[in-house]
């Protein structure tokens, strides 16, 4: 049962991927830009869920509700600072600009409390091991797996069954035509960017009680390799998203357990440059084609 | 007759689901100025493309000058000897006007790159004959006294001539012009069809030329091809093409007096 | 024709400037300190200019760049030290495995336009950073024991030769292929541009000259380890590029010089110092995009001033 054991890990680190990655590919999807500080907000997630477990000990849940809130608010507020301005810029320009962003979150953070490190407390929530088919499931992992299909459902609804997702379909699709539709493009935007922040956020949570050690620094590798999942799965692409992630965590879970640990980041990179160079519209992604 | 300079057999592409072009046939035998025409969104640009290598035919076949070209890269089909503007202007804006044409001039010059790094007399001599030819291209097109502008700083009607300089300076055999006379007021559209005139005469061209203003094309072309929907609906002489009953139905609407 | 005047007048006032600081290295007027600071000067204009040479040239926006660094700065290590080579070998040796590295990423990722090749480049850069921590030959992450013997002759003429090579190759044939490219991909291509060959030879060019430095950095130190070759170490290189203006040698040479100064100030504090660079960054793409220089050369300056005259510069 080994790996069953192993599969189960998998999806536990792969949830969490996609979860950040949903958040990269709404927002490639709708203005064409790798959103750099999109890790950064994640790691922001971890540390307010850090303050509201450990600080102002409101308990798991609400924990994870005000990493989501103060997590959109700063996507959004990003977004408007910055990004907005760059919607006739160069991609260079606004690609380095989101550089520039991740950085600049990165510094303030360690600016204001330091590089150290910080552990997530042990009962944080009910910690209890089950025994399935011989397989080992900590509670974390089913909380974990609990709270992406919960956000994701939700996600689903909002984008097929409301007027605002509805309106998110029709930017990413046309952003002019949207507009002449009477669209109001820039909400959208912002409430696009306020969906992804927000589930970057509890990613950021979830990632904390599962890993337990988060620190200023902590949203580099994840942020890049939820972008390669959402690559993966074809950007643009919710379900894409989904899956990559998830196929990305199980890929870098085997590759640990067959004795390559130092190897598990290569690997994502591995599979990002096979992705790019032989299918780079991903799994679910469309093929464009430049008009000449 | 010889053989033909162009042949497209069977020319189709498929984007998707969509059959853009289908079924295409061309001949153009060398010293022709042909017009190819068509309703907007009839595939005539998407036509260049395959001629020209930025698009791969899905099916058939396009041979030019006896090689076959429809598997080419876009900068080989340039060196077999077929050069093209673009319909929506692409000069190099911010390099000068003479650099535009030099760039073109790239491929008939040979010197090395170490001959440019370390600056060998191989480098200075090359450099001087583009610059010598590229000057001679501009002179043609009356654009030399704006050598040193930057491109994106021409007046529209310069650009396009300009974009007919570089592609000439490209040095080919068959010229195809997506459009050459768009935007173009009455006077500057005369002047541009005496200065295709010229220089098919004095470079021993073909071309091949889209056109929306019909009087350029009926004016100069000496065949027509006539492309609705990504078919060909008729060929011939503009005599034939005006009173074609087909070509008259897919112009109906459309602001055209054949 | 000849090599024109201005070209030996720029090379005399840097050799000028070297003579300089090279007398005051040695009367000890500039001590260990100081000395350090010109030959980290030097080594940054190299990474400056090898990186414009792909960015600001040839329009390919790789954010990678640490990691050839890395490759140059490993393998001449391994020749000084392991193979107990003199260090005028390591450097070249180190050079040309990373324009190798720099072929073998570039082949497969110059396909890709804009973002995609930007994310591929940061890839591959990591791949190569994941090799040297995982390869016990070099001491994995505990780094690897370098001697100094980087002086400020060896940094200096590389720098020079280093800004000689990229510039007579941006005004030729080939740098005018590299520019046109930057410009309009699909134009170059239908000019007769082998745009593939144009790009790789520009990344492998640069990768070269990236390598070199490498050569001379770990040199510099006394060990080097992967954790020096990581994103940060990328994104700095990329802000002496941006700051400087895309397409502008002399802008990348000048913001290369200024950040260097402006980092010694800072080393007391790091976070200040990344928190004004990414506000530098940041500030710089909404209210100036081209940079410092745009795509002009300080160079132009002078030309201007005596407009009508034969300058072939």
């Amino acid at each position: 049962m080994e790996w069953l054991q192993q599969l189960v890990n998998g999806i536990s680190i792969g949830s969490i991927y996609a979860l950040i990655a949903l958040g990269y590919t709404m927002v490639y999807g709708i203005i064409k830009l790798i959103n750099f500080a999109h890790g950064d907000i994640f790691m922001i997630g971890a540390f307010v869920g850090f303050y509201g477990l450990t600080h102002w000990h409101i308990g798991f849940i609400p924990s994870l509700l005000a990493a989501m809130i103060i997590c959109s608010i700063l996507g959004v507020v990003i977004e408007r600072l910055a990004y907005k301005r760059l919607r006739n810029a160069t991609r260079i320009a606004a690609l380095i600009t989101a550089i520039g962003m991740s950085l600049l979150i990165e510094y303030t953070t360690i600016f204001f409390r330091g590089a150290q490190p910080e552990a997530y407390p042990d009962d944080a929530v009910i910690s209890k091991t089950f025994t399935i088919f011989g397989t080992q499931i900590s509670s974390e992992s089913i909380i974990i797996l609990a709270t992406t299909i919960i956000l994701m459902v939700l996600l689903q609804f909002i984008v097929h069954k409301t007027k605002i997702g509805k309106a998110m379909r029709a930017v990413s699709h046309d952003m002019e035509a949207a507009r002449l539709m009477g669209i109001n493009v820039n909400n959208t935007i912002s409430a696009t960017f306020a969906i992804g922040s927000a589930l970057a956020g509890a990613a950021g949570v979830v990632f904390g009680l599962y890993y337990t050690k988060i620190d200023p620094l902590m949203g580099i590798i994840p942020g890049v390799k939820a972008f390669i999942a959402a690559v993966l799965g074809g950007i643009g692409s919710i379900p894409g998203a989904m899956t990559g992630g998830m196929v990305l965590g199980i890929v870098e879970t085997i590759v640990s357990a067959v004795g390559f640990s130092m190897w598990r980041d290569a690997a994502a990179f591995i599979i990002l440059i096979l992705i790019l160079i032989f299918k780079p519209a991903g799994i679910f992604g469309k093929n464009t084609r430049e008009k000449v | 007759m010889n053989n033909p300079l162009l042949k497209v057999e069977n020319v189709g592409i498929q984007f998707g689901g969509l059959k853009a072009v289908q079924g295409f046939d061309m001949e153009l035998f060398e010293g022709e100025l042909v017009g190819l025409i068509g309703p907007n969104g009839a595939g005539k640009t998407t036509s260049f493309n395959m001629l020209t290598g930025v698009y791969k035919p899905t099916e058939g076949q396009i041979t030019f000058d006896g090689k076959v070209t429809n598997k080419m890269s876009p900068h080989q089909v340039t060196k077999s000897g077929v050069s093209r503007t673009f319909q929506n202007i692409r000069l190099f804006k911010e390099l000068t006007v003479l650099d535009n044409v030099k760039v073109a001039n790239h491929s008939l010059a040979n010197h090395s790159l170490m001959s440019s790094v370390l600056r060998l007399p191989a480098h200075f001599k090359g450099e001087a004959k583009m610059e010598q030819q590229s000057i001679e291209f501009l002179k043609i097109f009356e654009l030399d006294k704006y050598k040193d502008e930057l491109a994106k700083n021409l007046p529209y009607g310069m650009q396009r001539r300009l974009e007919i300089a570089r592609a000439l300076a490209a040095g080919p055999k068959l010229l195809l012009l997506d459009e050459p006379a768009a935007g173009m007021n009455p006077q500057e559209t005369r002047a541009l069809m005496d200065l295709i005139a010229l220089i098919r005469k004095k470079f021993d061209l073909t071309i091949l030329l889209i056109e929306h203003d019909m009087g350029l094309v009926m004016g100069i072309c000496e065949r027509i091809y006539v492309l609705d929907h990504g078919q060909l609906i008729a060929s011939g002489t503009p005599e034939e093409i005006r009173s074609n009953k087909k070509v008259i139905e897919a112009y109906l609407g459309e602001e055209v007096t054949i | 024709m000849k090599i024109s005047k201005p070209f030996w007048i720029y090379t005399m006032i840097a050799i000028i400037g070297y003579v300089i600081v090279q007398v005051m290295i040695s009367s000890g007027q500039l001590d260990m300190y100081y000395s350090n600071l010109f030959i980290t000067m030097a080594i940054n204009v190299m990474l400056a200019v090898s990186l414009h040479l792909v960015i600001g040239i040839t329009g390919q926006f790789s954010i990678g760049h640490a990691g050839f660094l890395a490759v140059g700065a490993y393998i001449s290590a391994i020749c000084t030290m392991q193979l107990q080579l003199p260090f005028i070998v390591g450097l070249i040796v180190g050079a040309v495995v990373a324009a190798i590295a720099g072929l073998i990423v570039g082949i497969p990722t110059l396909r890709l336009r804009g973002d995609y090749l930007a994310i591929a480049t940061l890839g591959f850069a990591e791949i190569i950073r994941i090799i040297f921590l995982n390869w016990d030959y070099v001491g994995g992450a505990a780094g690897m024991q370098v001697m100094q013997q980087t002086t400020w002759t060896y940094a200096f003429f590389g720098m020079l030769i280093t800004i000689i090579v990229i510039s007579n190759f941006t005004r030729s044939r080939h740098g005018r292929a590299c520019i046109a490219i930057r410009e309009d991909e699909i134009a170059a291509d239908a000019m007769g541009i082998n745009i593939t060959y144009y790009k790789v030879l520009a990344f492998a060019i640069g990768s070269l000259f990236a390598g070199l430095a490498g050569g001379l950095f770990s040199h510099n130190f006394f060990i080097i380890q992967p954790a020096q070759f990581g994103f940060l170490k990328s994104f700095d290189i990329l802000i002496y590029v941006v700051l400087g203006g895309l397409g502008s040698l002399s802008g990348a040479v000048i913001a290369a010089v200024a950040l260097t100064i402006i980092s010694l100030y800072l080393q007391d504090f790091p976070e200040t110092r990344m928190i004004i660079y990414s506000l530098v960054l940041i500030l710089v793409m909404l209210y100036r995009p081209v940079g410092l220089m745009g795509t002009k050369e300080i160079t132009d300056l002078f030309k201007r001033k005596r407009k009508g005259g034969d300058v072939h510069e």
